[in-house]
């Protein structure tokens, strides 16, 4: 059983970072250990918790920017944001039903793993919103990057490069974030009937139009029943979100809907419908079927999802939803994860990345989690792993960045 | 001018070797890309930053990505500095070259490669202004958000290097917001791509750091940019208060509201009557600060919007409010904003600073400001991005006079440690370049300081990119 260090400050955080890297005893960086099984398993004796580095430490609602201890739970953090209107605009997803693990998400594991949900589309993922980290590197060094303010362009930009870090770069102790109203309301139109390409075109002219469609996703008929417990109507499902005021919507909705009747008839969702679905879609609900069934998160041009899932149909056992306009492709395999297939197929279709989310620990052993990467990338990466953590002790081996070839 | 900023003494064997390298440089590129004599370089030795200038090496223009990297690889080689420059628009004298550099100018990489709507992308080689985005597609209903005031003249290159912004950016970012890949040309003359179109990219968030570093990383040639669908209408409104602390209190309260403007200016009343002296754009002279609030949408969204604005306004004692009525009308309140820094330099040498604030020290930073202006004898008119904290005082000086040259850098730095010490940061749009170079180690530790050199020296070891910018000279890695 791998011990459990648990600092109560960030000094004593650094402390014991200083204290392992004189020893290369490597450390697993664990937050809420929500995402306990994803990536590349790491080999380390002791785990190195941020649960100790807890609260939030300066909120302004009128500043639109919160700064929090790196083990906040994201449960303590929506409900002070939402006290006072306000929202992570990245929706950040919940993950614990799709890994089938419990425990309380951090918000610092929530920016290690860039989490971000159906609103990436406009809005960015969670380092679009992060202005400004503390963080313990791999010598044991208290740094600070970033800063409160929007706009910061005072030298080089560390904040995104500890976004999506997964723990490999250092220990994240606090992290100062941006935060918008939460919209006062939001409607939802379904558009019934469209198989995934026909689907693909309908998102695309939609996001063309001046309404602000904040979230367009496309649920073909193996997982459309799953969502709103079965009371979407007939056929796939494509579904378009409008947030922002409520005059401002209802006239938006109004546009958009006369816009899609040219691809298929129509229907809509009102405010709570609409939260739930939108809920639903983020936390990848179809695929929360308490199975070990390789789930892959895909990553490509929005054009390409559907012909990428059209391909991997004609190869393998497939099963797939759509985000962001298809930019964001959810798919849970059959039986073998078809890795190789998967990422050739990408490449073939104009690049993008695929990131193994679930399998069972036979399958994780054997399959990278993270997309490999061209090798002079990947020697640019290991390059800069090493410039904050030379011993090589955090999360060895998490991502395939930054290990040693 | 005053010469209180140092650069690098120049690489005696370099210079000595000068008409070598200008040989060895045109086996790279076709004879017309390079310029080497001395008249030709004039254009190339500062950039907005008129206070500064040095002469370069040689200038190279290349047109492609492989005479590009075929030059990298070539200076990387024999150690030779290399200064990145675009439009040379740079405020803060990122541009500015040094004796014993190549300047690699972009400016004839200026291609727009692909459009591509289905996904809302444009690829554009690196010399594309930012404008001529927006004009590409705006036909199709379709824009590039960050606009820069430059935005006629600086390259999209020149944007990421500085992660510009511009008065659009509270609702839709900053360049690093709104940039979805690029190709880069590494220091030894290495291609790599770094995202594309997916929105996410993979591994380390390397895009991110290139973006906004100063041409220190390496050269970017290519950028494939998020484009945006555009709002069937934008309005401005102009709000004239008593106080900045009422102007203030009032920007606070719409966000509060959960209204997101697209744009909120303020001006003071200097910049006002500057502006107003030029721009005849109808501004009330009678007010402290002015604020000029954008709203967009449909018809029906803008009144919504503006409703409670100017309800918001009303509590906080608006002592004007002008709603444009036509398309002429707003044209005008822009035009009186826009024309700020053209207005200021027809009256007097100014300086722009650039530092950013939390939205509730505005009030404080504007009042301590000028009593540091006073102090020196100065005078200063603020314009600025309200909603994002983004200052721009503009001191006014006699550039003939040296002492007072001298004062007005002196006063310019004190406000952006005041920035600093306000709880912001010294640069929110123009970048550190050398001008705020020695400055760093007021917002950082050196600890922070030399993570950012570590990182910068994982992408360039021996410092061949535009070396005397953005980090002190002594302490370096
Ligand atoms: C496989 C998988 C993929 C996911 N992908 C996404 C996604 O693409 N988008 C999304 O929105 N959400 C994603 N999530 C969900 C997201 O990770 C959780 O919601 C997040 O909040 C986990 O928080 P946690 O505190 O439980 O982190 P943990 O599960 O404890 O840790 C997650 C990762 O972050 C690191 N970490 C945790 N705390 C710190 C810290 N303080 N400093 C540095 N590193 C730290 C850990 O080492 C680990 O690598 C994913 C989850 C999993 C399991
Ligand atoms: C009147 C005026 C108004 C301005 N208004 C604004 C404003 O509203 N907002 C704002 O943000 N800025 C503003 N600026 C500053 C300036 O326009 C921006 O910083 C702009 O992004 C610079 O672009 P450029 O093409 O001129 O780049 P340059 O000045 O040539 O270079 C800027 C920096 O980027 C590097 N660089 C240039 N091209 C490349 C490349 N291809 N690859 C790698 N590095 C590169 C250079 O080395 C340098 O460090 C203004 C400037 C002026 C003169």
């Amino acid at each position: 059983m791998a011990s459990q260090l648990t600092p109560a400050t960030e000094t004593e955080a650094a402390e014991i970072i200083r204290d392992h890297a004189e020893r290369a005893a490597p450390l697993e960086i664990r937050g809420g250990g929500t995402r306990a099984g994803f990536g590349n398993a790491v080999q380390a004796a002791a785990t190195l918790s941020s649960s100790g580095l807890s609260g939030i430490l300066t909120y302004n609602p009128a500043e639109m920017v919160m700064t929090a201890r790196a083990g906040t739970s994201v449960a303590e953090i929506e409900a002070a944001l939402d006290a006072n209107g306000q929202a992570m605009a990245f929706e950040p997803p919940d993950h614990r039903p799709i890994m089938g693990t419990t425990g309380e998400p951090t918000i610092g594991g929530l920016f290690a793993v860039n989490a971000s949900g159906p609103r990436r589309i406009t809005a960015g993922a969670a380092r679009d919103s992060l202005l400004g980290v503390r963080f313990v590197n791999g010598h044991g060094e208290i740094v600070k990057a970033g800063g409160r303010v929007m706009k910061n362009v005072t030298g080089l930009d560390l904040v995104k490069l500890m976004a999506g870090s997964h723990g490999t770069l250092g220990l994240l102790t606090e992290v100062t974030f941006k935060v918008l109203p939460r919209p006062k309301t939001a409607a939802t139109i379904v558009l019934s009937g469209l198989d995934d390409e026909a689907a693909t075109h309908a998102m695309a002219a939609a996001m063309a139009l001046p309404v602000e469609v904040s979230g367009a996703a496309h649920l073909p008929e193996s997982v459309k029943s799953r969502f709103l417990s079965g009371g979407l109507p007939e056929g796939p499902a494509t579904v378009l979100r409008v947030e922002g005021l409520e005059a401002s919507v209802a006239v938006r909705v109004e546009k958009l809907a006369a816009a899609m009747q040219r691809f298929a008839s129509t229907t809509r969702l009102g405010p709570e419908e609409t939260a739930v679905l939108w809920r639903e879609i983020r936390d990848v609900k179809p695929y929360a079927d308490g199975t070990m069934r390789p789930l892959w998160r895909v990553s490509v041009a929005p054009s390409q999802g559907e012909k990428l899932v059209a391909a991997l149909r004609l190869a393998t056992g497939v099963d797939a939803f759509y985000d962001w306009q298809g930019g964001l492709v959810w798919m849970r395999m059959e039986a073998d994860p078809e890795a190789e297939i998967l990422r050739r197929y990408i490449r073939a279709l104009g690049g993008g990345h695929a990131t193994l989310v679930r399998a069972s620990g036979a399958v994780r052993a054997s399959v990278a989690a993270f997309e490999p990467q061209e090798p002079a990338l990947a020697l640019l990466s290991q390059r800069v792993k090493a410039k904050f953590d030379p011993v090589g002790i955090l999360n060895p081996g998490r991502m395939t960045t930054g290990e040693p070839a | 001018m005053t010469e209180a900023i140092k650069f690098l003494e120049p690489d005696a064997a370099i210079l000595a070797r000068r008409k070598e390298i200008v040989d060895d440089l045109a086996e790279l590129v076709p004879p017309e890309r390079l310029v080497h004599e001395p008249v030709e370089l004039v254009p190339f030795e500062t950039d907005g930053f008129l206070a500064y200038r040095r002469r370069p090496l040689a200038v190279v223009l290349p047109e492609t990505t492989a005479q590009v990297a075929a030059v990298m690889k070539y200076c990387h080689r024999y150690g030779i500095p290399v200064v990145p420059r675009g439009a040379g628009t740079s405020l803060s004298g990122g541009a500015i070259p040094q004796e014993d550099a190549v300047v690699l100018g972009l400016s004839a990489m200026s291609r727009i490669l692909d459009i591509d709507y289905a996904n809302r992308t444009a690829t554009v080689q690196a010399g594309v202004t930012n404008l001529s985005i927006s004009d590409a597609v705006g036909a199709d209903g379709f824009f590039y958000a960050p606009d820069p005031s430059s935005q006629l003249a600086c390259t999209i290159g020149g944007n990421i290097g500085m992660n510009s912004g511009g008065a659009h950016c509270l609702k839709y970012g900053v360049t690093t917001n709104n940039l979805l890949g690029v190709k880069l040309v590494l220091v030894d003359g290495t291609v790599v791509e770094l995202g594309g179109k997916a929105l996410d990219t993979a591994g380390y968030d390397l895009l991110g750091v290139v973006c906004g570093s100063e041409g220190q990383l390496g050269i970017v040639t290519e950028a494939t940019v998020r484009l945006i669908a555009k709002p069937e209408g934008a309005r401005p409104v102009l709000f004239g208060f008593d106080s900045a602390e009422a102007a203030g209190s009032c920007v606070a309260d719409v966000i509060g509201a959960g209204i997101v403007p697209v744009a909120i200016e303020f001006m003071d009343k200097p910049a006002i009557e500057i502006c107003e002296a030029f721009a005849h754009a109808g501004y009330p002279l009678d007010v402290e600060a002015l604020l000029i609030v954008e709203v967009e949408g449909s018809e029906a969204e803008m009144e919504a919007m503006l409703a409670s604005i100017v309800e918001i306004a009303r509590r906080h004692g608006v002592r004007t409010v002008r709603e444009s009525q036509s398309a002429l009308e707003a044209a005008l309140i822009w035009k009186g904003r826009k024309s700020a820094f053209g207005a200021t330099g027809r009256i007097a040498d100014y300086i722009c600073m650039d530092g950013t604030v939390p939205l509730g020290q505005l009030a404080y930073v504007l009042r301590k400001t000028s009593e540091i202006i006073d102090r020196y004898g100065l005078r200063v008119a603020n314009v600025f991005h309200a909603g994002d904290g983004n200052m721009h005082p503009l001191i006014l000086y006699n550039i003939n006079d040296p002492e007072d040259a001298a004062r007005a850098e002196a006063a310019g730095m004190e406000i952006l440690k005041l920035c600093v010490d306000a709880g912001g940061c010294l640069t929110g749009e123009h970048g550190v370049g050398i001008e705020k170079r020695d400055l760093m180690r007021h917002q950082y530790s050196d600890v922070d300081l030399a993570q950012q050199m570590a990182v910068r020296a994982a992408f360039d070891p021996a410092w061949i990119l535009n070396p005397s910018k953005v980090f002190p000279l002594e302490g370096r890695e």
